[in-house]
C-alpha cells in the first residue's frame, strides 16, 4: 500500500466502518515503507525494502472485545475483517475492564514528516554507504553498520466519530569500527527524521577514531567510578524509567514507583532536583506522534520536574477507576541538560571514565530498577581533565534512580538512539560519581 | 535473547491497540487456519515461475520460501480475558546469487506475476550489491531431494483445541494461584504454526509443517507494609509438541531438591501455579545472600539460559567472523583457538552438541531454511572446542564441505541467515540424581528457572539471576535465598562443571525469542541439560534501596 493522503485514508476507513454491525468499531490502519543496507567486514552483507501495512479491527458487543487484522485492501477483505472481528468478540468473555471508544478530538499536525526521507533513492543510501566504507578503509580498520529508513503513515476511525491521521519518516544508522587487529572497537549511532541531517562519514570518522583509541586497553580494578555517559549510552539506562511511569503497576505495589505502606510515589522527590524529563509531540529536533494508538491527544507533559515525579500514564480504564485524566505513555523522553561539550565535561573531571557505549542491559531488581550489562566499543580513563589511557570493559549493576541521584553534572543536550529499544531520545551526556562497575570483561 | 518482546507479549508496550507480533501477520478465525491455502503441487508450480525467471535473468542459485505463519495467543490476568488473537501471516521470500552476490525480496503477492516481480527484484537488488562484493559468495554442496515433507511430530493440534477449553484452563490457573494466596496473576497460551514450502535451483522441494507451543503465567506477591514484591513465572518451558505438552502427566514430574515439582515432557500448569503462589511469598521472607564464592547446583530450567548465552552464542560462525560485530557482537571462541584442537573450553566432564532434529524440541525441523537436511554434531567434546555452527556459505571458511543445517528465517519476508540449533550438554555418564549432587556439596546454592541474564558482546563476562534459590549448606538444603546473581568469565565457568547428574534428569529449557541481526530477527531454540554442579562461582549480592 502506498503513504495514503488524509482524504485517501479517511474514505477507506470510513468504507470499512460501513461493514460494521456491532456496538462500537474501531478501526487503526498502518503502512510502512521501510529499506535498509546491512554491512560488515566492510562489504554490504545484506539489503532490503519492505512495505508492511496491516488494517486493526476492533468489534465490541457490550463489553466483549475482539480484534481481527488483514493486509489486503479490497472490498471483500475488507468485509471479512470486520466480519471476523466480530465473530471473535462473540466468542471473547466479558472484559470488565472494557472501556468504550473515545469520541472525536481534534489534533495539531504533526511534524514527523520530511519529504526528503521519502524521497530517498537507493543511490542515496548506496552512496551513503560507501561514504561510511570508505572512511574505515582509509583508516585500515574494519566496519559493521547499519543504515534503515522508514517513511509511514497511521490512521484511525471509530464509530463515535473519531478520526487521526499522521505521516512520518525517519532513519538510523549505526556503525561499529574495529581495527584489524581486533585489539580497539569504537562505535556511533545516529537518528534524525531528515535524512539530510546525516553525515554517515562524520559519524564513521568519530566510530573509527574511539576504535584507534581504544586498542590495547589496560584494566583497571571494578569498584565505583565518576563516569561520564555519553547519550547513547545514557539512552538504554534512562529509558528503563520511561517505561515504567504506568501508574497502575505503581498503585498495585508492583513498580519501583510503588510506596513502601501503599500508594506511590508520585509527587515525590525522587532524584537530583536538577533532573527535569519530558515528552513534547511537537519538539523541533524529536517530533513524535500528536495522538496515542488508542486516539488520545499527546501533549507536551513533564515526567520529572526538578527531580519530582510530576506525572504517571495511566489506561483509560485505570484513569476512569482512579477519576484522573487518563494521559497516554510518552512515544520519547526528552531531559533537559546544560551548556557545556562532551569535551567541556571530560576537561572538569579529576578521575573518570568515559563511557560510550552500554550493552545488553537487563532488569536485575524491578523494585529498585538495578540493572546489569557492559560497557562496550571505547571505554577510557580520565585524569586531571584528559583521557588519558583505554580500559577494559567493566559490567555495571547500578539504578538509574540512584544514578540520577548522583549527578554531577549534566552536558549539552543531543539526540540519539537506544541500541535496546531502537527509540530515538533527546538526551544530554551525564556525569555521574559513584557508578558502580562490579567486575572487568575481557571483551572488545 | 530480546526483551522487547517479552514487553509485547505481555501487554505493556505502548501501542496498546497493536497488536503483539503485529508484523507476524493478521488474525483469521480458527476453522480458515485448519484449511490448506495451497497444495504442495500448486506451491511447485509457483515457485518453478520463480526459479525459471531468476535464471533467464542470470542468478547462478535461487530458494524460494513460501511461507504461511500462524499464531495465537490467548492473554488472562485474575479472572479475566484481556486478549484472544489469531493472526496468520503469507507471502514468499525469494533469494538469488547473481554476479556473485545475494539478493533477496519478498512480496505478500503469491501469484504468477507477483513470483516473477519479486524474483526480478532479488536478481536486480543482487546486480546492484555486487559492487561492494569483495570474494564471489561460496555455497556448499548439498543433495537435491526432490518432493521431500516433514512434519513436527504433535499428537494434538493446538489450534484445534476449542478457545474455550484454552480460557477455561487459563482461568483455573489463574483461580489455583489467587486461592493459594497470590496477589496478581498473568497467564498466557501461545501457539505457533509454520508451514513453509522451499523450492531451489538444485532441485529439491521441501513441505514442512512446525508447531510449537509456549503455556505459561506469571504470579507476583506484594508486601505492601516494606513495599516488596516478586514475582515467580510458570515452570514450563516452550516446546516444539502440540496441545499434548498441556497433559501434565504424573511420569513427567520430577521431585527436586528443596521439596519443589518440577515438570520435563509434559506440564500441570494449575498445579505449578499453586506451587508458584506459594513459593512467591517465600521468596519475599527469604534470607539476603552474602556475597562470596559458591558451589552452584543449577537445575535445567536455569542452566538452559547460561548455555545458550555462553556456548550456543559464541560457537555462532558469523559472530566469530565478524558479520554481527554492530549489533549482537563477536566471538571470543576466535578461529585460531579452534585451529588449536587443544582449546580447552570446559572441564572434561563438559560435551555440548548441536542439534536440529531432538523430538520436541524448538529448533527440530526436516530441513533447515536453505534445504539443508538437518543433523546433530560436536561443538564441545570432552571439553575441547571442536566445531562450530555454520551455513552454506560460511563452511569453506572452517574447511569443511558441508552445511551445518542450521539457517534459519523468521518469515516469508526476511533473508534467512545463520541461527542456533538446539545446543545442549550432554548428560553425564555416571549415575547421578540431584539430590546426591546436593548432598556432596558444603557450601553452595541450588538455583531452580532463568532469570536476569546478560553477557558482553564476545562472550566473556556473564552475569544470571534465577528465581528460586536454596542454600545448601553441608549437603543440606537450608532454606530460601534472594538477591542472588552469579558472574563469571566462560572459560572459567565452564572448567569449573565437576559433576553432571545422568540422563534420567535430562530436561530441556528454550526460548522463543533468540534475538540477532538488523532488522533483528527471532529464533526459537532449546538447550537440554540435566543438573549440573559448578564449584567456585562468585555470588553477588543484588539488593538495593531506592
Amino acid at each position: 500500500m502506498a503513504i495514503l493522503t488524509k482524504d485517501e485514508a479517511h474514505a477507506l476507513l470510513k468504507k470499512v466502518l460501513s461493514y460494521s454491525k456491532a456496538d462500537e468499531c474501531e478501526v487503526n490502519l498502518n503502512s510502512n515503507d521501510s529499506a535498509n543496507i546491512r554491512y560488515a567486514r566492510n562489504s554490504v552483507s545484506t539489503s532490503g525494502k519492505v512495505t508492511q501495512s496491516q488494517l486493526v479491527v476492533s468489534s465490541a458487543f457490550g463489553k466483549k472485545l475482539g480484534i481481527a487484522t488483514i493486509n489486503e485492501f479490497d472490498d471483500a477483505s475488507l468485509e471479512k475483517v470486520v466480519r471476523r472481528s466480530e465473530e471473535l468478540a462473540k466468542l471473547a468473555p466479558e472484559n470488565p475492564e472494557y472501556v468504550p471508544f473515545l469520541g472525536p478530538q481534534t489534533y495539531p499536525d504533526s511534524m514527523m514528516y520530511v519529504q526528503s526521507t521519502a524521497d530517498i533513492t537507493p543511490k542515496l543510501r548506496a552512496d551513503l554507504v560507501a561514504q561510511s566504507l570508505n572512511v574505515a578503509k582509509n583508516a585500515k580498520a574494519v566496519a559493521a553498520g547499519f543504515l534503515e529508513d522508514n517513511t509511514s503513515f497511521n490512521a484511525m476511525m471509530n464509530s463515535k466519530g473519531l478520526f487521526a491521521y499522521n505521516t512520518s519518516t525517519n532513519t538510523n544508522f549505526s556503525v561499529t569500527v574495529r581495527t584489524e587487529d581486533g585489539k580497539g572497537s569504537g562505535y556511533a549511532t545516529r537518528g534524525y527524521n531528515d535524512i539530510r541531517k546525516l553525515d554517515t562519514k562524520k559519524t564513521t570518522e568519530i566510530a573509527t577514531e574511539k576504535a584507534v583509541k581504544s586498542a590495547n586497553a589496560k584494566g583497571i580494578e571494578p569498584g565505583k567510578y565518576t563516569v561520564i555517559l555519553e547519550p547513547a549510552a545514557a539512552a538504554v539506562l534512562l529509558e528503563r524509567i520511561f517505561f515504567g511511569l504506568d501508574a497502575r503497576e505503581a498503585d498495585e505495589g508492583r513498580s519501583f514507583l510503588s510506596k513502601a505502606g501503599g500508594g506511590t510515589r508520585l509527587g515525590e522527590k525522587l532524584v537530583d532536583e536538577r533532573v527535569n524529563i519530558y515528552s513534547d509531540p511537537m519538539h523541533p529536533d524529536l517530533p513524535t506522534s500528536t495522538w496515542s494508538g488508542d486516539g488520545r491527544l499527546q501533549e507536551k507533559i513533564s515526567w520529572i520536574e526538578k527531580g519530582v515525579i510530576k506525572n504517571l500514564s495511566y489506561s483509560r480504564y485505570w484513569a476512569e477507576k482512579k477519576g484522573v485524566k487518563a494521559v497516554p505513555g510518552p512515544d520519547a523522553a526528552i531531559m533537559e541538560g546544560g551548556t557545556k561539550s562532551l569535551e567541556e565535561l571530560i576537561a572538569g573531571t579529576k578521575k573518570g571514565v568515559l563511557v560510550t557505549r552500554l550493552w545488553y542491559i537487563r532488569d536485575v531488581d524491578p523494585q529498585s530498577l538495578l540493572l546489569t550489562g557492559l560497557t562496550r566499543d571505547g571505554t577510557f580513563y580520565i585524569e586531571n581533565g584528559k583521557i588519558q589511557y583505554p580500559i577494559k570493559n567493566f559490567r555495571f549493576n547500578e539504578s538509574p534512580i540512584i544514578m540520577l541521584n548522583n549527578l554531577e553534572e549534566l552536558g549539552k543536550v543531543e539526540r540519539t538512539v537506544s541500541v535496546e529499544s531502537n527509540q530515538n531520545y533527546l538526551l544530554p551526556p551525564l556525569k555521574i560519581r559513584d557508578f558502580t562497575f562490579s567486575s572487568l570483561s575481557d571483551a572488545v | 535473547m530480546k526483551r522487547r518482546d517479552f514487553i509485547q507479549l505481555t501487554g505493556m508496550s505502548a501501542g496498546a491497540m497493536m497488536l503483539p507480533f503485529s508484523s507476524f501477520g493478521s488474525p483469521v478465525d480458527v476453522s480458515r487456519l485448519l484449511e490448506p491455502m495451497l497444495d504442495a503441487a500448486q506451491k511447485k508450480q509457483l515457485a518453478d515461475i520463480a526459479l525459471n525467471t531468476t535464471k533467464s535473468l542470470g542468478a547462478t542459485y535461487t530458494d524460494v520460501r513460501i511461507g504461511r505463519y500462524l499464531n495465537q495467543f490467548i492473554f488472562t490476568r485474575e479472572k479475566k480475558v484481556q486478549n484472544i488473537v489469531n493472526t496468520e501471516s503469507f507471502g514468499v521470500g525469494i533469494r538469488v546469487i547473481a554476479n556473485g552476490t545475494w539478493g533477496f525480496a519478498a512480496s505478500n503477492s503469491v501469484t504468477p506475476d507477483g513470483m516473477k516481480k519479486t524474483a526480478e527484484r532479488a536478481v536486480a537488488i543482487a546486480k546492484a550489491n555486487s559492487k561492494f562484493q569483495k570474494e564471489p559468495v561460496k555455497l556448499a554442496a548439498t543433495p537435491s531431494y526432490g518432493e521431500v515433507s516433514w512434519k513436527t511430530p504433535i499428537v494434538k493440534n493446538g489450534f484445534e483445541v476449542p478457545i474455550k477449553d484454552k480460557v477455561d484452563l487459563l482461568l483455573a490457573t489463574n483461580a489455583k494461584a489467587l486461592e493459594k494466596g497470590a496477589n496478581f496473576v498473568n497467564s498466557i497460551i501461545f501457539l505457533v504454526n509454520e508451514q513453509k514450502y522451499f523450492a531451489s535451483s538444485e532441485g529439491s522441494y521441501i513441505d514442512q509443517d512446525i508447531h510449537r507451543i509456549l503455556p505459561s503465567f506469571n504470579v507476583n506477591a506484594i508486601d505492601r507494609a516494606s513495599g516488596q514484591f516478586k514475582s515467580r513465572p510458570g515452570f514450563s518451558s516452550p516446546v516444539g509438541m502440540g496441545y499434548e505438552y498441556l497433559d501434565g502427566k504424573s511420569e513427567d514430574k520430577i521431585n527436586g531438591p528443596g521439596g519443589i515439582i518440577l515438570y520435563n515432557k509434559s506440564y500441570d500448569i494449575v498445579e505449578d501455579a499453586g506451587m508458584a503462589a506459594e513459593q512467591v511469598k517465600q521468596m519475599i521472607a527469604a534470607k539476603s545472600v552474602e556475597p562470596g564464592k559458591y558451589d552452584l547446583v543449577l537445575d535445567p530450567s536455569h542452566l538452559w539460559l547460561t548455555i545458550h548465552e555462553s556456548v550456543g552464542h559464541p560457537t555462532e560462525l558469523d559472530r566469530v567472523l565478524g558479520y554481527e560485530a554492530n549489533f549482537a557482537g563477536t566471538s571470543f571462541l576466535t578461529l585460531d583457538k579452534w585451529q588449536t584442537k587443544k582449546f580447552n573450553f570446559g572441564s572434561k566432564q563438559v560435551n555440548v552438541v548441536a542439534d536440529k532434529t531432538q523430538v520436541g524440541s524448538l529448533g527440530a525441523v526436516g530441513y533447515d531454511d536453505e534445504g539443508v537436511k538437518c543433523k546433530q554434531w560436536d561443538l564441545i567434546k570432552d571439553g575441547i572446542l571442536v566445531n562450530y555452527q555454520a551455513i552454506r556459505d560460511q563452511v569453506n571458511i572452517i574447511g569443511q564441505n558441508e552445511s551445518h543445517g542450521c539457517c534459519y528465517s523468521q518469515s516469508w519476508s526476511d533473508v534467512q541467515f545463520q541461527r542456533m540449533a538446539n545446543v545442549s550438554l550432554q548428560p553425564g555418564k555416571e549415575q547421578l540424581t540431584p539430590a546426591q549432587m546436593v548432598a556432596g556439596v558444603e557450601k553452595g546454592i541450588y538455583i531452580v528457572k532463568d532469570g536476569s541474564f546478560s553477557i558482553d558482546q564476545q562472550r566473556y563476562n556473564f552475569q544470571f539471576g534465577g528465581v528460586l534459590f536454596f542454600e545448601i549448606k553441608n549437603g543440606k538444603i537450608e532454606g530460601m535465598l534472594k538477591d542472588v546473581a552469579y558472574q563469571a568469565n566462560t572459560q572459567e565457568f565452564w572448567n569449573s562443571c565437576s559433576q553432571i547428574c545422568d540422563a534420567r534428569d535430562y530436561r530441556l529449557g528454550g526460548a522463543f525469542n533468540d534475538g540477532k541481526g538488523q532488522p533483528t530477527q527471532s529464533n526459537a531454540v532449546s538447550h537440554g541439560s540435566a543438573t549440573a554442579r559448578f564449584n567456585g562461582i562468585n555470588v553477588i549480592n543484588t539488593g538495593r534501596t531506592i
